[in-house]
């Protein structure tokens, strides 16, 4: 949007509220038997709970509360001893009940917080409530026709609701995958925000600095991706400023992002009408929460992102970009751990670190836009035969760039980086005497260079390094070459002298 | 052996055990009866008389075999029309679920099966178990066999009278206000609504969730012990089951002992013989006081102070609750669906919704939905449903004090006998109020039963009868009691005895 008030824009300030929701990683649907997974075909894990058939009701997933208590621990929300299911009542083809399960006016935990850095810049995000439900099935357009698939009808969520004290579109990107991060950790979620088991819905507000009230909030849905979230909140950040400065005033509704106008449109008004005459769920009893059944979910709560890179500074002794890089990705971390172990000193942790960072991330980024899922790299290149890749170059067997080489022939065939240096013929150059040899052959070529650099024109040393890393196809040490390449041309220039 | 039909569950499984009548004897009296008599009753929304005899040869079987017989194996029941029975209709007496072929069975169905039980059919309700009088069926009338110009009561009001005109040994309801007990009055029967939480709900039609419970209606307390005892228990499947201790009840029915009365402290609620009570049943009851004092009870006046509110509390919770359990009811996924002239293409989402919810739901259905949506909307909620939430606690704090005093409540079940058809159909209040005494019990999750302590001329057939019902409540988990009381109570009246050749039942 190009505001025509940009000048004026300064003046405001946002304030948003993110409502995330959360699939949980268990092996059954939160109120019935019925296997809780991802894409297989319509309908095919369902039973009379999920499908809402007359007479059937919802019983009580454990797994799904252990979850649910574990993240809540994790996000330093307090754990509600008794909380109490209710039903959210609303009409619509996915939802067979006709109503949602839902926690409501007692949530199973509440008030927490969330640290994140945005820019170097530490920032608290309160967080309201962490609750559990149900999620509702999935409505597939085809044509003219709707078909229902109730498979996810029943899918264990939390839903995790922020204080509107997030000021910036940067600062909601940080804490959702802050968030992402933490519940990908646990083991709570998969995070996976195309499939939607990791969503979230944006309260977003203006108001003029220093305003002690909230402006007038739109609560802006469908946004998938972190990018999407960002760019959904600044238009809507801009959209509510213009109205405002435009004598307007902005009406609190429900608004869709649209991702590829870069927009966000009113949902007619009668979809968000919605009165859900909450109740108490009576057909389950409220859920009571002992203070062991508490106190052993949170002894089963391994290392999280914040804590890991504290170690990785204070142990590792890495920067904190490095710390953030490699705690990003909970498999990426462990990787690195298992890297460092079975390392046992042999290679400078900051190295490890360098090559996980430059060279495997960069390998699975790559591979990301490709739709190659991580689990399936890290299966590829086995630890020890990364370490055995880094190890290589370490000692000088082959060079950096050689290594990356290595490293993309590893990704094709999982074979060990002894054996593709060997099968390719890659090692390294490294005696003096086949770099001599070399080198004074490439001297003999080039008799103009030769006398031109001699006379002085340095910059010719460079020339005869590329025509020997050329000759040897990027085997030979490098640093060889330079030392052998400077004595032989330190003896011509004596010998010229001579 | 002739009229096996008359027999009580107990007497038929003793012939049984001891080989003087076979199971497929007695599915056979039944069925000639159903086929004699119940064309006047209406008591059947469905019956399966080939399964009834192969479920009867399958008992045979299991008895020839010896071993250790449930009481209930080989005996024909009938079963309410809102239990799930896995490839049989469950309509719930309403058009919205015309079509409805249940995939699974309830948990009570299942136990049943587990005794090998001899299934007779399905018996019409209410729709949806929302009414006092069988009349907001969808389907069909059924007649009181004691007067075929009256309603059998409600909402188990074909179970009520299958029981009643000897159209099957006995019978499964479900008692979400009364709904066992006054269709039990007013046909001269046994009528069990247990605690809360005692039977399964699981695969059956929910009205009210919180205050549903399934119940038997039998000819006699031992019957009802009998039938109580083969379903109730823990399940896994349903989250307001408890682990509690089921009893042999049967058992201790069989024990009861005329003697256990002295000291008894009987309590007489005295907001239940007030105002609108039945001169005729008022005088039934108390009669019933004093043959239980001559008995040695000591009778103790009590108060329910809070009881008056729970009409009004009941119509706020019950409704709330079935405007949500009637939601899935939206043409679909299954049930009726509402089609235009040329096929349902063109109807928009909330029109296929609102047509097929109001040709599916019958009149009192769409009033009690309405009701219910009512009062769990925004800005109404705490004037409604959390004000009848807290009027519920009070009643069953006063239920609590009350049985400080008393080990057992007794009073009518329901204000008058039974009713015209017809009579209440126009005047919704008026057929509320027919359970004003049976509502707080289940608001209070306690455990009742309705027996029949005797008849009331019928005021509109000259020499006709109508039976008049006792209610005995006790706390919680204590309907070894509440039987045993009854037992003897029946013990002394005699009301079988008594009953020869009072009903009205046509035969064709």
């Amino acid at each position: 949007m190009n505001s025509v008030h940009s000048t004026d824009s300064g003046q405001f300030e946002s304030v948003i509220g993110l409502e995330v929701h959360s699939q949980l990683l268990t092996k059954t649907k939160m109120f019935c038997t019925c296997p809780n997974i991802f894409g297989i075909e319509p309908n095919s894990a369902v039973c009379p709970v999920c499908l809402g058939l007359p007479g059937a009701l919802p019983v009580i997933n454990f797994e799904g509360i252990k979850l649910a208590v574990k993240a809540a621990l994790a996000l330093n929300i307090d754990i509600n001893k008794r909380s109490v299911f209710v039903r959210k009542n609303y009409f619509y083809p996915d939802l067979p009940k006709g109503y949602q399960i839902s926690q409501y006016l007692e949530p199973v935990s509440s008030g927490g917080y969330l640290d994140i850095k945005v820019e170097g810049v530490e920032k608290r995000v309160e967080i309201n409530r962490l609750h559990i439900e149900e999620d509702a099935g999935k409505l597939i357009h085809v044509e003219n026709e709707s078909y229902v698939d109730l498979n996810r009808a029943g899918t264990p969520l939390i839903e995790i609701v922020s204080e509107p004290n997030i000021n910036s579109s940067g600062e909601a990107v940080a804490y959702l995958k802050e968030l992402r991060n933490i519940l990908v950790y646990l083991g709570v979620s998969d995070g996976n925000m195309e499939e939607g088991s990791f969503r979230c819905d944006a309260n977003v507000s203006v108001r003029k600095k220093g305003d002690p009230g909230l402006g007038t909030r739109t609560e802006v849905k469908n946004v998938n991706s972190f990018k999407f979230v960002e760019k959904a909140i600044n238009y809507e950040i801009e959209r509510q400023i213009d109205v405002i400065l435009d004598g307007g005033k902005v009406i609190q509704e429900t608004r869709l992002y649209d991702s590829k106008e870069d927009l966000t449109r009113p949902m007619r008004g009668k979809e968000e009408a919605h009165d859900y005459r909450y109740f108490e769920e009576p057909d389950l009893p409220p859920l009571i929460l002992t203070d062991k059944f508490i106190s052993e979910i949170k002894g089963s709560i391994t290392e999280l992102p914040t804590a890991k890179r504290e170690r990785y500074a204070t142990e590792y002794l890495l920067t904190e970009y490095d710390g953030g890089v490699l705690t990003q990705d909970k498999e990426i971390a462990l990787y690195f751990e298992d890297l460092i172990e079975i390392n046992e000193g042999r290679v400078e942790i900051k190295k490890i670190a360098n090559w996980v960072i430059n060279d495997l991330l960069s390998e699975l980024k790559t591979r990301d836009k490709m739709k190659v899922r991580k689990e399936r790299v890290i299966d590829l290149v086995k630890i020890e035969n990364f370490l055995g890749l880094i190890l290589e170059v370490e000692t000088g067997n082959i060079n950096k760039n050689t290594g990356k080489t290595v490293l993309a022939e590893m990704l094709l065939s999982g074979k060990k980086a002894g054996e593709i240096i060997k099968e390719k013929n890659l090692a390294q150059v490294s005696d003096e005497k086949g770099i001599g040899d070399i080198i004074n052959h490439v001297l003999e070529e080039n008799p103009k260079e030769l006398t031109d650099l001699i006379s002085g024109k340095d910059k010719l040393f460079g020339f005869f390094v590329g025509a020997v890393m050329k000759k040897t196809k990027g085997k030979a040490n490098p640093k060889k070459v330079n030392e052998i390449l400077k004595r032989s041309i330190a003896e011509k220039i004596k010998g010229c002298r001579e | 052996m002739d009229n096996l039909y008359g027999l009580t569950i107990g007497e038929l499984g003793e012939l049984l055990r001891q080989g003087e009548i076979k199971s497929v004897d007695i599915a056979d009296s039944y069925i000639k009866r159903i086929k004699e008599v119940d064309t006047s009753v209406g008591a059947y929304l469905q019956t399966d008389f080939e399964e009834a005899m192969k479920n009867a040869e399958n008992a045979d079987k299991i008895i020839m075999s010896g071993g250790d017989i449930p009481p209930i194996t080989g005996i024909p029941l009938s079963i309410k029309d809102i239990f799930l029975i896995k490839g049989k209709k469950t309509t719930c007496a309403s058009k919205i679920l015309n079509n409805f072929i249940s995939p699974y069975d309830a948990t009570v169905v299942k136990k049943l099966k587990q005794n090998n039980y001899v299934f007779l059919g399905k018996t019409n309700l209410d729709e949806f178990a929302m009414g006092s009088s069988t009349e907001n069926s969808a389907y069909k009338v059924t007649r009181n066999p004691y007067d075929s110009k009256r309603v059998p009561g409600g909402s188990s009001g074909g179970s009520a009278a299958s029981v009643s005109a000897d159209l099957c040994a006995g019978s499964f309801g479900t008692d979400t206000g009364g709904s066992v007990r006054q269709p039990a009055a007013f046909c001269g029967v046994v009528g069990l609504k247990p605690t809360y939480g005692l039977i399964s709900r699981y695969g059956i039609v929910a009205f009210s969730s919180s205050l549903d419970q399934a119940g038997v209606l039998a000819k006699d307390t031992t019957d009802a012990a009998i039938l109580l005892g083969a379903v109730a228990g823990f399940d896994e499947r349903d989250q307001t089951t408890r682990r509690f201790e089921v009893k042999n009840y049967a058992d201790i029915v069989g024990r009861a002992n005329k003697a256990s009365i002295k000291g008894l402290r009987v309590g007489m609620p005295v907001e239940f013989f007030s105002e609108g009570l039945d001169p005729g049943v008022n005088s039934k009851i108390l009669e019933v006081r004093e043959l239980l004092k001559g008995l040695g009870a000591n009778i103790v006046d009590i108060s329910l102070p809070d009881t008056k509110y729970s009409v009004a509390a009941y119509y706020i919770i019950a409704t709330s609750e079935a405007s949500s359990n009637l939601e899935r009811y939206d043409g679909i996924r299954f049930g009726y669906r509402y089609k235009q002239e040329q096929g349902t293409r063109g109807l928009g989402l909330d029109d296929l919704y609102s047509k097929s919810r109001e040709f599916g739901f019958g009149d009192e259905v769409k009033r009690r939905i309405i009701l219910g949506t009512f009062a769990l909307s925004a800005g109404y909620y705490d004037a409604y449903y959390k004000k009848a939430s807290l009027i519920r606690k009070l009643i069953i704090k006063n239920y609590k004090d009350a049985f400080e005093k008393a080990d057992i409540i007794i009073g009518p079940t329901s204000p008058a006998p039974a009713f015209l058809i017809g009579e209440k159909t126009g005047d919704p209040l008026s057929m509320y109020l027919s359970d004003i005494y049976t509502i707080s019990v289940n608001l209070s999750y306690l455990p009742a039963l309705s027996m029949p302590v005797g008849f009331a001329d019928n005021p509109t057939k000259p020499g006709g009868v109508l039976p008049i019902g006792l209610q005995i409540i006790s706390p919680w988990l204590t309907e070894d009691r509440l039987l045993s009381v009854a037992k003897i109570i029946e013990g002394e009246i005699k009301f079988r005895e008594n009953n020869i050749n009072k009903k009205d039942i046509r035969y064709e």
